[in-house]
């Protein structure tokens, strides 16, 4: 009897910290999904084919870099009750204050771009023609943001997180050689060399993995939903669980490309459903179905982040518990960068390609800003109290920074030009 | 017009509302934002140098 009151009273603590778990569980997740965005899937795709198994090491590395950087966003976003562009106008003054609401509006825009151009190519692969997608997206995004409530927009964005997980099952249905994923995936190898091309593959893994849209995305979805002091502890479960979902992912879709494509270049992730098509037509639709799920998940999440910022700053409502008539301006500027990225994908000969180029280069050489505001922020005592970085938090966010400012200054230069490295 | 105006003092008073930093800035903050000015500078400065490349190739 006493054991089974024991077994009985551990299922009810576990199923109450479950439901809680439900409850609080939203910003760090969904970010963290989000961020395998279509230029994401774009990267993991071709580091398959280029590399095979050999660079999944590397991205189980990226899974304590992510939430490091992550979780300090919920630690800001729930003790001072304020997005990032606000704390930062609030903390540095106005110069970088403005030039952080630029850096990220540009960047969130240009970005958004490349989700289009992921989703019109995606459905292209199953015949759909892009104006249409455009029209579609836009106002399925219009339904789920105008709701007027953040419950509901975080549930139906976690109901496209689960839809992100269909490289699992597809990964699966390639057949790959478990031996062979452990054998050159888990043990880090540079496969033929530290040389020019190997090192933009992983520069270019660090930039889908860790973004400054996320920065702003993550604090301001904290203070949106209310989060409170004392629900850092599932902010940082949420986060962790997130950060291993994406990379989870993300190798999973490197072990399709590496299974089926080996050796092939790969320019889109669109490109790599349609010759996965020809080999097996269920895996190339659920490459293609997961890419159009990761462009409409990073365009949501990233629209709002701009929407956010704005209205932190000028001071007018923003959010997503509020109708359009009480936040006008909130809702304009959502739409205004949603509409703007999508026209852009319809112009006829629009330089896509560069445009993806482009977002790369200056997304990561933008993040350090980012990275350096919200490692100082956290450490102001006055703001955030018992919750600024311990020594041991600044020692890793700080070695977080150095590295990326070294490999984003790098990456920069192959990027421009990009004969310089051999 | 009367929105561009309203705009522009909104700005105005956003600058004026944040005009002085409130994080004390100690001798490690400085150097902090001094390296991220030199950051900046030296890649934005690349990219100009690149823009200008492409441009005059073109």
């Amino acid at each position: 009897m006493n054991f089974f009151s024991k077994v009985y009273y551990l299922f009810r603590k576990a199923w109450k910290a479950l439901r809680l778990y439900l409850v609080l569980a939203g910003p760090g997740i969904v970010v963290m999904v989000a961020d395998n965005d279509a230029g994401g899937i774009t990267t993991y795709a071709a580091t398959g084919a280029k590399y095979g198994y050999h660079l999944i090491w590397f991205l189980l590395i990226l899974i304590p870099v992510a939430y490091y950087v992550q979780e300090m966003t919920v630690r800001l976003g729930a003790v001072t009750k304020r997005g990032l562009a606000e704390a930062i106008f609030d903390g540095f003054g106005a110069f970088w204050g403005w030039f952080s609401l630029l850096d990220l509006m540009i960047v969130d825009w240009l970005t958004l771009v490349t989700e289009f151009v992921g989703m019109t190519a995606a459905l292209a692969v199953f015949g759909v023609r892009p104006w249409l997608t455009v029209v579609a997206v836009t106002v399925l995004m219009a339904v789920i943001v105008l709701n007027g409530r953040y419950w509901t927009f975080e549930k139906l964005a976690l109901l496209f997180c689960v839809l992100n997980l269909i490289y699992i099952p597809g990964a699966f249905l390639v057949h790959p050689s478990v031996q062979d994923v452990v054998h050159q995936g888990l043990i880090p190898n540079l496969a033929g060399g530290l040389n020019g091309q190997l090192f933009f593959f992983l520069m270019a893994n660090i930039g889908t993995t860790i973004a400054p849209w996320m920065l702003f995305f993550q604090q301001s979805a904290v203070v949106d939903k209310g989060m409170l002091e004392k629900d850092i502890p599932w902010g940082r479960f949420d986060t962790l669980l997130g950060s291993i979902v994406t990379v989870v992912v993300a190798v999973f879709i490197v072990v399709v490309t590496a299974t089926v494509l080996p050796g092939i270049d790969i320019d889109s992730a669109s490109q790599a459903a349609a010759e996965l098509m020809k080999t097996d037509r269920y895996v190339g639709a659920f490459l293609a179905i997961g890419l159009f799920d990761a462009g409409l998940l990073g365009a949501i999440c990233i629209s709002l982040a701009s929407s956010w910022a704005f209205g932190e700053i000028f001071g007018w409502a923003h959010s997503l518990n509020t109708r359009i008539r009480e936040a006008p301006w909130f809702y304009a500027t959502y739409f205004l960068m949603l509409v703007t990225a999508g026209l852009v994908v319809l112009i006829p000969h629009a330089p896509l390609v560069l445009i993806t180029l482009f977002v790369q280069v200056i997304a990561v050489t933008l993040l350090p800003a980012a990275l350096v505001f919200l490692i100082l922020l956290l450490n102001d005592r006055t703001a955030v109290g018992e919750y600024c970085n311990t020594p041991a938090q600044n020692l890793v966010g700080g070695c977080i920074v150095v590295l990326i400012v070294i490999l984003s200054t790098l990456y920069g230069i192959t990027v421009m030009f990009p004969n310089l490295i051999h | 017009m009367q929105a561009l105006r309203s705009l522009i003092s909104r700005i105005r008073e956003i600058n004026s509302r944040y005009r002085a930093p409130r994080i004390q800035m100690s001798s490690a903050v400085r150097l902090s934002l001094m390296a991220l000015r030199l950051y900046l500078f030296a890649l934005v400065g690349l990219m100009v140098y690149k823009f200008v490349l492409l441009v005059s190739g073109s």
